[in-house]
């Protein structure tokens, strides 16, 4: 029983990885992408077969995982980042599937719809906490260094933030790079996680809820995300019976739209959560509550 | 055979049209990408497939209420998700989320109601075929060939010929003036998610009839259709036409002579080589938006 938690949590820290990643793009930088599963795949996949035919360590591959993520996703950024309209979004989403698709296709490569058997393990809940702590303490160092704040300011407003002199094209690449990067280090460590791979395991659903999540938590909130992500995430293995997976992506769904429409901050809106933070928080209820 | 892989081709290309166009007029007046399209095609399929199974068998009575229902739906997700968005100026990513929101949840619905079965009509026509040219062409593909280009022509009549047309035409090139030239725009947007629903909801009862009915049809049918609206330039009617019928061809050319798993990777490959290459597509005009 105790294994079983402790799995639920190495999971839910892998995919919060994945998780963080996407907040950066679309909660701080304001750019939706349907497709970044994909990147996870690319980074597992990648991960998994140098370490499964050159026996090189997890870590590097983990390493190289990133850099073939964070290549491909650079790729499809610099059409499409530069254009206004959807056409980024398109582009994931056809990331997204593509990527599927070739894993499916390259047979004797990737072991296609079977999956990849036998991939070197070894991740520990240990290990993903740590990548947690130096990839959480990184981004909340980024996001309060010049390049994050302009990186919010390309979400807020484009137009005013490209007339100041900033390079709005640049700060959109870097945020994807960044995501791409976090996106192809969670499906790395996924993959020597679970020593098994399968294109299904990113599908257009994973992608879908990746951003749901980073939306519930709030977008602009890093904590928010944290909190969205060990709520959302070990939620199908706690309702683990029937059709409850099917309602649950029905209850998902709703909860966006209802999100999006009455508050669009999200549950933290771009708050973050602190120790002082709490301390004022208590601090005006107890005044509230003097004042009655 | 190669006839027959073009009429075959036609076929696919003028469902991705019927799609590709709904898509592409919202996109034209609203500058976003419409999610929740994909849902109103896999309604239109269920429709069809229901109606024929347990009321009348025929076809073309079931293509009717499935255009009709999907057109009331597209209207629903205006007025319950997009409207309140639109009222507030919301940003566009916004809408996009919400989007994304209907169709996971309806998608969800679809599958807990009906399972994810596989399911076909029972009219059956897709062995039936027709000698022409000495090739055999099948029954349905010229159905749906005729249906689509009919269903096209329509809804072009109506945007060129008119009034509400012509106000579509003048939002399409900019909403605010519109507006303040006494156009209902809210009226409007109605109307135009109500013909893209209504297109959809056609586009999936002809696809049931191809092949079969189930939940993801929509969702696997619709990225076909943002890549001919790509491909054709985004918001550009006529592209969108042009770009599905080409997609469909290609596609069926590459499944016919190369390998039929090499289908989407061309489609999807496509998409990136137009991005890079020309991102304004076919007969797309500029992309900078006006600020």
């Amino acid at each position: 029983m105790n294994y079983y938690w402790i799995g639920v949590a190495t999971l839910t820290g892998i995919y919060m990885i994945a998780i963080l990643g996407v907040s950066i793009l679309t909660g701080f930088t304001g750019l939706f992408s349907m497709g970044h599963a994909g990147f996870m795949a690319i980074g597992a996949y990648t991960s998994a077969l140098l370490t499964k035919t050159f026996h090189l360590p997890i870590l590097v591959g983990v390493f190289f995982g990133m850099i073939a993520a964070l290549i491909v996703g650079l790729i499809i950024g610099y059409p499409t980042l530069k254009l206004r309209g959807d056409y980024f979004v398109i582009a994931t989403l056809g990331i997204g599937e593509v990527t599927k698709l070739l894993l499916e296709n390259l047979q004797g490569f990737t072991g296609g719809a079977r999956g990849l058997t036998d991939v070197p393990g070894g991740v520990t809940f240990p290990m993903v906490l740590c990548f947690l702590v130096v990839i959480i303490w990184g981004l909340s160092n980024f996001l309060r260094s010049k390049q994050g704040r302009n990186c919010i300011a390309v979400r807020e407003e484009e137009l005013a933030t490209a007339s100041i002199g900033a390079d709005v094209t640049h700060y959109k690449m870097l945020a994807m790079g960044i995501s791409c990067a976090l996106c192809g280090i969670s499906g790395a460590l996924l993959a020597h996680y679970m020593e098994y791979l399968n294109p299904t395991m990113f599908n257009m659903v994973v992608s879908d809820q990746l951003v749901m999540t980073v939306i519930l938590g709030g977008c602009g909130s890093l904590t928010g995300t944290i909190i969205a992500s060990m709520i959302l995430v070990p939620l199908p293995e706690i309702l683990r019976f029937g059709a409850v997976q099917e309602w649950r992506m029905v209850f998902y769904g709703l909860l966006v739209v209802l999100v999006i429409i009455f508050k669009p901050s999200g549950l933290m809106g771009s708050k973050e959560l602190s120790i002082e933070g709490i301390k004022k928080f208590i601090g005006r209820a107890d005044k509230k509550g003097k004042e009655r | 055979m190669f006839f027959q892989q073009l009429v075959n081709g036609l076929s696919i290309g003028s469902i991705y049209a019927l799609m590709a166009v709904g898509y592409s007029l919202i996109y034209s007046l609203l500058n976003f990408t419409n999610f929740a399209h994909g849902i109103t095609v896999t309604i239109g399929a269920f429709c069809t497939f229901f109606f024929l199974t347990y009321l009348v068998k025929n076809l073309f009575l079931g293509i009717l209420i499935a255009v009709l229902i999907a057109g009331g739906l597209a209207m629903l997700i205006e007025l319950l998700g997009y409207r309140p968005l639109l009222k507030k100026k919301a940003r566009r990513i916004y809408l996009l989320i919400t989007g994304l929101g209907i169709s996971t949840m309806c998608e969800n619905l679809v599958i807990i109601s009906f399972s994810s079965r596989f399911r076909v009509y029972p009219v059956n026509f897709s062995n039936k075929s027709i000698n022409l040219f000495g090739a055999s062409i099948g029954q349905v593909d010229l159905i749906i060939f005729a249906v689509s280009i009919t269903a096209l022509i329509l809804v072009d009549l109506f945007i060129r010929k008119t009034r509400a047309g012509l106000a579509i035409r003048g939002a399409s090139f900019d909403l605010n003036t519109t507006s303040l030239m006494g156009v209902n725009v809210q009226m409007l947007i109605l109307i135009v998610f109500m013909i893209a629903g209504a297109l959809a909801g056609l586009a999936g009862a002809l696809v049931g009839a191809k092949y079969t009915a189930f939940p993801t049809l929509g969702t696997n049918m619709t990225n076909k259709a943002f890549i001919s609206s790509v491909f054709g330039g985004l918001g550009s009617i006529p592209g969108a036409v042009l770009g599905a019928m080409l997609l469909g061809v290609g596609e069926t050319m590459i499944s016919g002579y190369i390998s039929s798993s090499m289908r989407d990777i061309f489609a999807y490959a496509l998409l990136v080589i137009v991005l890079f290459v020309r991102p304004a597509g076919l007969m797309g005009k500029s992309m900078e938006d006006k600020a």
